[in-house]
């Protein structure tokens, strides 16, 4: 097989997927009555027409990416977290609670322990699943969906009860958060005018992180390893088992981090709705990113552009935000999809035999012409 | 939704027998959607597919279910039939998605559990989205009322139990001997068994696998759209995001807990509804206890369900989450 072909069969197969992708994104637009081509185009390039556009992409690109990035190591482990929801929730807590006990610490301090703790939060919710599945084979995928939901209702409880707000008291208006946090744990939002804030640098520098930890590192191949094959892993001597609940732990330990860092950056308070499908959308940026920190960066922007830009289309176009959801929902199956038949090799041969005798034929009329 | 239930446990009220009694009556009309839903998903995985999309499809089918006696009746009185129609358009959907995502796991051969997680997604912003569009905020709807079997519903105690019902609840559990018998004592059931087992040798004897696959998929998504649509026309009579609560992936937890087999899985919603029922009757007694916790209490339950519960396949399907391949030797 040549390799030009296979080049031009990928490229081919990437370009139907993606129209396939937005095919089925314009059912429903059609029957919502919407103009399809002015929501692809509002979503796609509505934000990035001004500053504070784009960095809202950035802001929104900051969980993403942290998230994505956890989601990774697990699902290279041979873990799929879809609780990725729920350990943001709990490491927003342990944040909140750490910058409610220590509001005096210095910035330098207060910051780095409070996200400590929201690692610790989160990762603490990862184990669960990950130790029911290396130590009694609960299916992750349920255990980690029921847990989002335990821990939902445990953040209402925190916001409503020990964390609540004094001053919610005093009024009785009853929304559910904590107090403004102490102004130490501030991450700086570094443009004025925009809600943009360091957190993008975390970001930044966990991408690193993880590519050094996956693959210039023993421990990571052997996670991949745990995850590439899990039988020839385990003839090859690792434990995988505890490579599982390891990487499901660091999975945690980064929606964690996110929910650390949304707070401090953005909400500056727990209150609810904060996680608002991150812990979903996690999952999708990490697919598309190719489950690497290189291609998880530009796909959390995309991701970013999307979520934001579906927040507008209600306004312009009259297409709820709720699509963005469709949207991601439809670019996993295409890309399970894809991946899967850009894998088969017997289905590029068959198209290149197609193809070649198409092509032959074009030849053979030339050669009858000239 | 759920306080109003609660408050009607209040006002039937007392504790001791007549406590028991609510929770009873409680938890058999609200084991239905799961009951429904988990018998469809049994379908699937004795099929060798692990549907994980089922949460989307019951939200799809609870958002179709609604729409139809909302938009033909506006508010006014709609006759009954249309509710049926409602159930209909559901469960057809759910049909034709089910065979959306077999076009992507089977054809395909997608990674099942990933692609599932797609197929929630794209179900539960889809409802989202046109409930958004075609109804805007929560509206209710009359739905389907309860329908007492003349005479037998006159029993004391046993006919409030079970003969005073909407007619989906005497339907949902017809459907456990149904679902018993066309798997295991019909050629199809046998069928769907054998592809799920051992898909190479029922492919030898001249079993389509792929088809009998996608065959099972529409049951299962039917079986999904209708359990949602019971939720939306029977118990809650309107529709919301989170209508269907992570239902759907209960489900499937609850395939797994009774080993594939309907009663077992009948057992096991009726266990779980019970337990809410009982975790709602608690509320309604008006115990200073932070409800959150009795909220999360049924997904506890079923985490420690699946702890403890054998993981052994040998009773059910081998095959269960891999694609079948005939070009491949394993």
């Amino acid at each position: 097989m040549t390799k030009s072909f296979k080049t031009r069969y990928r490229i081919v197969i990437i370009i139907l997927a993606v129209l396939t992708a937005m095919l089925l994104g314009a059912i429903i637009l059609l029957a919502l009555g919407a103009d399809v081509i002015k929501t692809y185009l509002v979503i796609l390039t509505e934000p990035l027409k001004n500053k504070i556009g784009v960095t809202e992409v950035l802001l929104r690109m900051v969980p993403l990416t942290i998230i994505a990035l956890g989601i990774t190591v697990a699902y290279r482990s041979g873990i799929i977290n879809i609780g990725a929801e729920g350990q943001m929730a709990m490491g927003i807590l342990t944040t909140t609670a750490v910058a409610l006990g220590f509001p005096n610490l210095p910035s330098a301090v207060l910051i780095p322990f409070a996200i400590l703790a929201g690692a610790v939060g989160g990762a603490a919710w990862g184990f669960i699943p990950g130790f029911l599945k290396a130590k009694l084979e609960v299916s992750e995928l349920l255990s980690t969906v029921m847990l989002n939901y335990i821990a939902a209702q445990l953040y209402t409880f925190f916001l409503r009860g020990p964390m609540l707000d004094p001053a919610e008291l005093v009024t009785g208006s009853g929304t559910p958060q904590s107090m403004r946090l102490t102004r130490n744990i501030d991450l700086t939002r570094f443009i004025k005018g925009t809600r943009i804030h360091t957190g993008i640098f975390i970001a930044l520098g966990l991408a690193l992180v993880i590519f050094l930890l996956l693959w210039k590192t023993s421990f990571g191949y052997k996670m991949r390893a745990a995850g590439a094959s899990e039988r020839a892993a385990r003839y090859g001597g690792i434990n995988v088992p505890k490579y599982l609940i390891i990487a499901m732990m660091i999975s945690g330990a980064f929606a964690g981090i996110a929910g650390s860092v949304e707070i401090a950056g953005v909400h500056r308070r727990a209150i609810e709705g904060v996680t608002s499908g991150y812990g979903f959308s996690g999952i999708v940026v990490a697919l598309f990113g190719g489950l690497h920190p290189a291609g998880i960066l530009p796909a959390a922007f995309f991701f970013g552009l999307l979520i934001y830009g579906a927040d507008m289309t209600q306004r312009l176009v009259g297409v709820p935000a709720n699509m963005v959801q469709v949207l991601q929902g439809i670019i996993i199956l295409v890309i399970v999809a894809t991946k899967m038949i850009l894998a088969n090799p017997y289905l590029m041969q068959r198209a290149e035999a197609k193809w070649n005798t198409l092509f032959a034929k074009k030849q053979t009329h030339k050669e009858v012409e000239a | 939704m759920e306080y109003i239930i609660c408050k009607e446990a209040d006002s039937q009220g007392g504790r001791g027998m007549n406590f028991v009694m609510n929770i009873l009556s409680l938890g058999i009309p609200f084991s239905v959607a799961l009951l429904i839903a988990s018998l469809g998903e049994m379908f699937n995985q004795r099929a060798g597919i692990f549907n994980l999309g089922c949460e989307g499809l019951m939200a799809m089918g609870a958002f179709l279910g609604m729409l139809v006696p909302y938009s033909i009746g506006q508010g006014h009185y709609v006759p009954g039939i249309y509710n049926y129609l409602g159930l209909i358009l559901a469960s057809g959907v759910g049909a034709l998605l089910g065979l959306f995502f077999g076009l992507v796991v089977v054809t395909f051969r997608a990674p099942q559990g990933i692609a599932g997680i797609g197929l929630q997604m794209f179900g539960v912003g889809t409802a989202g989205t046109l409930f958004r569009h075609f109804v805007g905020g929560t509206q209710s709807i009359p739905g389907i009322s309860v329908a007492p079997i003349p005479g037998l519903s006159r029993i004391p105690v046993l006919g409030t139990l079970f003969f005073n019902h909407n007619p989906m609840v005497y339907v949902a559990f017809i459907m456990v001997p149904l679902a018993y018998y066309v798997l295991f004592k019909t050629p199809w059931g046998l069928r769907v068994r054998a592809v799920g087992t051992q898909p190479r040798a029922a492919d030898s004897i001249g079993i389509q696998v792929n088809k009998v696959r996608f065959q099972a998929l529409a049951l299962g998504g039917a079986m999904a759209g209708l359990a949602g649509a019971y939720l939306s026309l029977c118990q809650a009579k309107m529709f919301s995001d989170e209508i269907i609560a992570g239902r759907g992936f209960i489900a499937v937890a609850l395939v797994y807990f009774g080993h594939w087999h309907p009663v077992k899985i009948m057992g096991g919603a009726l266990l779980f509804t019970l337990a809410q029922a009982l975790q709602l009757a608690i509320q309604g007694l008006g115990i200073d206890f932070p409800y959150e916790f009795l909220v999360m209490l049924p997904y506890l339950l079923v985490i420690i369900v699946l702890a403890l519960s054998k993981k052994s396949l040998l009773m059910g399907p081998t095959a269960l989450g891999k694609p079948f391949n005939r070009e491949m030797r394993t």
